[in-house]
């Protein structure tokens, strides 16, 4: 198939296994991010993916051909570091045609290349400049064109945008996915932050401990988290400890929630419902009964602290969908059912 | 942080001992030299002070002018044999673990701690005929006779080199290590081979260190006086060697003077030209 997979990828240091038995497809022209805390794996897989570490096994193939013994330098690909690792001795149109100068191309088509890909990322009239003499953005930018300037057959960013500020790292995810569009390039980008995968990425790896725990849209991500730690690590989540009866139905705090059951042979499992999906009532009619302990008003959105079953259950609405209640009010939480996603163990 | 400029004599005391010492330590011998440089010397005996450019006038001949050429040949042959070999050993030496590199550099040290004396004459050993190094390809079966390496100028030049390897390697070991490990990696996922990643990359972005060490080495090989007269013939023999022989041998202090402020002064020369061209090159 065209585009990269992963065939049982595994990564040992010593008796540290960092990434294990990883099997993932990208298909050519995805954008794919790869999320996780710090420690997961997902730089040493995509450094094995550039060939700058060896996998002690699997195999890794780009559109078909078995590439895991290919050095870095024969792969056809473009990596932009999290240092940037530009070259403090060329300037800005040096860098950028550094890879058209290794692979012999003539002046002129050095010249023609890097102006086009000056003016693809709005540096115009820059190419002269030492690289010292540029921001942070525009730093960016030269180092995502020296890694474009030969249209490589895959486009790897590790942690790309994490020495910006947080108002050009905004703007710069939406460039950054913009230009992967216009090129259509297969794209793989690490990052520890769950909102920069959200904005960029046709699919979201979720990575923690040498695993890959999810690979899904975001937005699937999201509604559909496989098992705790994804619930857990993407957005905030509630967390909450079910147990089937004899009918197979669920129950939580001893109410049952029509319309939702366990799989078959499960006795308990935990569900996680999204702050937003919880609905507060008026209590009684069936609904689980609480306390709110605490009102978080911030203008915009008020998330409500509730005590229920001896765990704490939170609530996020608009002001407007929201009844009016304060700290120590009994309230009603009503979950429907196809907000309730279980997850496996 | 921005500093304010010093308002009183107070505020430049903590100038005054590195001050003190470069006037007591630096600047008085030196001046001593210069002015001896200037004396004349008594047939026989010391010399009187006097000013008068005969000392430098003597200086100024073929057979001296050939011995400076030389002496300046050979610190700069030293430097970039260092500089050459050092750069690739310790690039390669950064990139081992941690524990292996503390015991090289351990045994670099060590180095260092042997004099010049036993450096000369484990060398003159090991170049000998009977017991040198050629035996060994002898009984390899690479030469048909053992044969005496010692003394000729490639002797020289090795001793030198090694004397002066442990130096050059302790001032690029910290420039190497500080240098960002992904300069390299990002040149071989755009197209270089590791060779070339390390001339493209790694030897322009180490530049200004290259050319500091250069220099360094280039000084303290200028300085050898016991090497070349260990390992070399007359003919390797350095300026320094002439200095010390006119020094101590012939006791001719002025003479002695004026050779060593002249060495000073080109030195001084060479340095600076270095400097403008590196500065130029950086701007280009």
């Amino acid at each position: 198939m065209s585009g990269l997979v992963l065939n049982n990828v595994t990564k040992q240091f010593g008796s540290f296994t960092a990434v294990e038995n990883v099997q993932l497809s990208v298909p050519h022209g995805t954008f794919v991010c790869m999320l996780g805390p710090s420690g997961c794996g997902k730089t040493t897989l995509l450094r094995m993916i550039a060939g700058l570490d060896d996998p002690t096994g699997g195999a890794i193939l780009l559109d078909g051909e078995d590439i895991t013994k290919v050095p870095t330098h024969k792969r056809n690909l473009g990596m932009v570091f999290q240092s940037l690792a530009l070259f403090p001795h060329l300037s800005v149109g040096e860098n950028i045609a550094y890879p058209l100068r290794i692979r012999g191309k003539s002046r002129e088509d050095q010249k023609k290349r890097v102006d086009d890909l000056l003016s693809l990322i709005h540096l115009s009239g820059y190419g002269d400049r030492p690289v010292s003499k540029l921001s942070g953005g525009q730093r960016q930018r030269v180092a995502i064109a020296r890694a474009l300037a030969l249209s490589p057959k895959l486009f790897l960013l590790d942690e790309p945008l994490s020495a910006l500020d947080a108002k050009l790292r905004e703007a710069m995810q939406v460039e950054l996915r913009q230009l992967q569009q216009k090129l259509g390039i297969t794209t793989i980008v690490v990052t520890h932050d769950q909102r920069e995968a959200m904005t960029m990425a046709d699919t979201v790896v979720v990575m923690n401990g040498g695993h890959i725990r999810q690979a899904a849209s975001p937005i699937e991500i999201y509604r559909k988290p496989a098992d705790t730690f994804v619930a857990d690590f993407i957005g905030s989540t509630n967390l909450i400890e079910t147990s089937a009866d004899s009918s197979g139905d669920a129950t939580i705090f001893g109410h049952k929630i029509p319309g939702l059951t366990l799989p078959s042979g499960m006795q308990k499992a935990t569900i996680s419902v999204r702050p937003e999906d919880v609905h507060l009532t008026t209590p009684g009619n069936g609904a689980i009964s609480g306390i709110v302990t605490f009102v978080r008003d911030l203008g915009g959105t008020i998330e409500t602290f509730v005590e229920a079953g001896g765990k704490q259950i939170v609530a996020v609405s608009t002001p407007r969908a929201r009844p009016n209640v304060i700290a120590g009010q009994q309230v009603g939480i009503v979950l429907a059912p196809d907000v309730c996603v279980v997850l496996k163990q | 942080m921005k500093r304010e400029p010093p308002q009183s004599v107070a505020d430049y005391g903590p100038l005054f001992f590195p001050a003190g010492m470069l006037l007591i330590f630096f600047v008085v011998p030196f001046g001593t030299m210069i002015a001896v440089s200037f004396f004349q010397r008594q047939q026989g005996g010391f010399y009187t002070p006097a000013f008068v450019f005969s000392n430098y006038e003597r200086f100024l001949s073929v057979f001296f002018g050939g011995v400076l050429g030389f002496s300046l040949m050979l610190a700069i042959t030293v430097a970039i044999c260092c500089v050459v070999l050092a750069l690739p050993f310790t690039y390669l030496l950064s990139k081992m673990a941690r524990r292996l590199q503390v015991v090289w550099l351990v045994a670099l040290l060590s180095v260092l701690s042997l004099s010049e004396v036993i450096i000369g004459f484990a060398w003159s050993t090991l170049f000998s005929r009977t017991a040198g190094i050629t035996n060994i390809l002898v009984e390899l079966g690479v030469m048909k006779q053992a044969v005496a390496l010692s003394p000729s100028f490639g002797a020289v030049l090795t001793g030198m080199v090694y004397q002066a390897f442990p130096y050059t390697v302790l001032v690029l070991y910290p420039a190497i290590v500080r240098l960002d490990p992904t300069l390299v990696e990002a040149a071989r996922t755009l197209g270089s081979s590791p060779l070339r990643a390390f001339f493209n990359v790694l030897v322009p972005a180490l530049r200004n260190t290259i050319m500091a060490t250069l220099i360094m080495v280039f000084i303290f090989a200028l300085g050898s006086y016991l090497l070349p007269q260990i390992l070399g013939r007359p003919q390797h023999w350095t300026l320094s060697v002439l200095i010390t022989d006119q020094a101590i041998y012939q006791s001719n202090m002025p003479f002695a003077a004026a050779m060593a402020v002249f060495l000073v002064l080109v030195t001084l020369g060479l340095v600076a030209l270095t400097l403008l061209i590196g500065r130029k090159g950086e701007k280009a």
